[in-house]
């Protein structure tokens, strides 16, 4: 059983709804970066969405194409990336998701970086722009290296689509909780608990609600009918508005800690 | 009805021409390419449809544009006769008003009031701008910073047009960027809105939709060579930015094993990464282009090792653009068409040859097909035929070519 599946397993045995953070990896430095993958594993992060910087961030609003351009401009590659995750390993045992656009992936190489992953201890493999029918030959190269291939659907997919999509991922499965990019909303979409519920009818994977999510009250929601959110930007967005504060780990972890208050709230 | 018959270069039920192309996006935006790849084949299909657009080219855009035969021009290459493809006199002035027509009618078709288009250049915004006050649609058009700054008329011309235009400061401020804005509001509109694509790029179908509605430039041509000069040219030339005016231009042609297609790229000022738009020029000491994923498909993409997306520079804000449309690097990959590439220089120098010789002032991008024309037409006999493609007016650049002018007077070094 992969490190995801288990993570699942064990959220399910406890009744307890997943958290899943992002950060951009690089922003603002690579030693931050690790420093603040202990924080988020500390703060009560179940799965770690690490993402790899890309020029032209198309799914993405402006707090996370800054944080890109923050890691693009100090030489942030995904060689740096895998090496980050291979130093972090030792002291830090939950799962990492990579992720990234395709094209760095692809100038890397697929088995290259199925390979990879699999040595630095990276679990699943998510790809904003790679749908399954460009992904064949990619998600047999990750599964041959026990990497879960992530896949996103949206309150858009179709449901004939909806299938071919979980017949192909594991892990877990990235519900996009509405149309639009990356960035935090006032409301959680209604469209998120429905899409939730489409999913559940053709797969027994856990499924992981993200896009928009900013607030406690929004994670709560979440967690009544889904496994785990993710929560991306509002996290990038505490990051850099600390970069220059010698306590920033702080605030972040603080800023985390206080999206999942209070505790008993977590038990389903 | 006139459309092509024929079958080569078609690419798959995915939009693959050999492993280019494709439809890599983010998940979202499926469900609406899919949506319009059907309405696309229904349309296709329909000889009403055809009508309606055949009608409007007729009548508002002035098709079929002539092809002129630049004597004067043909006689300064010493060799081939030199045959315009008369794009700029096509209403708004370059041949994008070919692909707007026809995709605002799918809009149409689609039920969708909200169109929304990137532009380099400004020609596309204008043509779509233009198409959005003939059928009454709200239309935003998303325009990189550097752009709105050296294409100021064209900026103009939208707004008096009723269109909205967005600057985009994130990134290079260029084309690139103009389309990442707007995949962005696609994504967040998808239900009401039409992402109008100018050129033959992005995810499947807009390679190929885009190409269908262009193909009416190669279409009118061959029929028009045959009628003027009795037989095929021996060669087609094109400026490439993203492409549609050269495969518009090249697709009738395809079959004609004969017809040498040639597209000529921006050589920008200079060979290093970020200096040049030259995709297919791997030979350039850092910066050639490698098989890659940009906006929606896979093609030749100008990036670092990395796979991040490079800098680009040409003088035309048309050609400034870091991946090729895809339909371009199969039929390059197959040895059908050529690609090779000319610099700003040059491009000013076909753009002044142009206008002394001919009373024609091409847009800069159609100005870089001008010397590659000559050089090809030198080396043929006086009975055969070029055909250039004169994809658009230069009025939009005759600010510009001012400025440039009135920097290197007194430079001697400067060609």
């Amino acid at each position: 059983m992969s490190r995801i599946a288990e993570k699942f397993s064990e959220l399910k045995r406890a009744r307890r709804g997943g958290f899943i953070p992002f950060i951009t990896a690089g922003d603002p430095d690579l030693a931050t970066t690790e420093l603040l993958l202990v924080e988020l594993a500390r703060a009560g992060a179940d799965v770690i969405e690490l993402g790899v910087p890309f020029s032209d961030p198309v799914a993405d609003g402006e707090v996370i194409q800054r944080a890109s351009e923050r890691a693009l401009r100090n030489g942030v590659t995904l060689c740096d990336v895998l090496d980050c995750v291979a130093r972090i390993r030792p002291r830090m045992a939950t799962p990492i998701v990579l992720f990234s656009y395709f094209n760095p992936l692809l100038q890397f190489g697929e088995d290259n970086l199925a390979r990879e992953a699999q040595r630095v201890g990276i679990d699943g493999v998510l790809v904003t722009d790679l749908i399954p029918e460009e992904a064949e030959s990619w998600t047999k190269k990750l599964r041959e290296y026990d990497v879960d291939p992530i896949f996103l659907v949206a309150p858009t997919t179709s449901d004939a689509r909806l299938a071919r999509i979980v017949s192909q991922a594991s892990g877990f499965i990235y519900a996009i909780s509405r149309a639009g990019v990356t960035g935090p909303r006032a409301d959680l979409s209604n469209e998120a608990e429905a899409l939730t519920q489409r999913i559940r009818k053709v797969s027994a994977l856990p499924v992981a609600v993200g896009f928009g999510i900013s607030t406690n009250e929004q994670v709560k929601s979440v967690w009544r009918f889904a496994d785990a959110a993710v929560i991306g930007s509002a996290i990038v967005a505490e990051i850099e508005k600390n970069k220059s504060d010698p306590n920033m780990l702080g605030h972040v972890g603080n800023f985390v800690r206080d999206l999942l208050r209070p505790g008993e709230d977590r038990h389903s | 009805m006139a459309r092509s018959t024929i079958n080569r270069s078609e690419p798959d039920e995915h939009g693959h021409w050999g492993e280019f192309g494709g439809r890599y996006v983010p998940e979202t935006l499926v469900a609406p390419l899919e949506e319009l790849t059907r309405e696309f084949a229904h349309a296709r299909d329909e000889t009403d449809f055809w009508s309606e657009l055949e009608q409007l080219r007729r009548d508002y855009c002035g098709r079929p544009t002539p092809l002129f035969h630049a004597q004067r021009l043909s006689a300064h290459a010493g060799g081939a006769q030199i045959f315009l493809k008369r794009e700029d006199l096509a209403h708004t002035g370059s041949h994008k008003i070919n692909n707007a027509l026809g995709q605002v009618l799918l809009a149409r078709r689609m039920g969708k009031r909200r169109i929304i288009a990137e532009t380099g250049a400004g020609q596309h915004g204008v043509a779509t701008a233009t198409v959005c006050a003939l059928f009454g649609l709200r239309c935003v058009v998303y325009m990189g910073a550097e752009d709105v700054r050296r294409q100021a008329l064209n900026v103009f011309r939208m707004r008096s047009l009723g269109a909205e235009v967005m600057t985009v400061n994130s990134g290079t401020r260029t084309l690139k960027d103009a389309i990442n804005e707007a995949l962005r509001d696609w994504v967040t509109n998808v239900r009401d809105t039409y992402y109008l694509l100018g050129s033959a790029l992005g995810p499947h179908p807009y390679p190929l939709m885009v190409r269908e509605f262009q193909s009416v430039i190669g279409r009118e041509a061959r029929e028009q060579i045959l009628a003027q000069n009795g037989k095929l040219p021996r060669a087609l030339v094109a400026c490439v930015g993203g492409g549609s005016n050269a495969i518009g231009l090249f697709h009738p042609f395809i079959g004609d094993e004969q017809v040498r297609c040639i597209g000529v790229e921006a050589g920008g000022r200079g060979e290093a990464a970020g200096e040049h738009a030259a995709r297919f020029h791997s030979g350039l000491t850092s910066g050639g282009g490698r098989v890659g994923v940009l906006q929606g498909t896979k093609s030749y993409v100008l990036q670092d090792r990395h796979g991040q997306i490079a800098n680009t520079h040409s003088i035309s804000a048309g050609l400034d653009y870091a991946a090729v449309g895809p339909e371009h690097a199969y039929l390059r990959d197959a040895g059908r068409a050529e690609y090779i590439c000319a610099s700003d220089a040059e491009a000013l120098e076909g753009f002044s040859l142009c206008t002394k010789l001919e009373g024609i002032t091409p847009a800069l991008e159609s100005s870089h097909a001008i010397l590659p024309a000559l050089r090809l037409a030198k080396n043929l006999s006086s009975d055969d035929a070029i055909i250039m493609n004169l994809s658009g007016r230069g009025d939009k650049d005759v600010q510009l070519v001012a400025d440039v002018d009135l920097t290197v007077e007194g430079d001697e070094s400067h060609r």
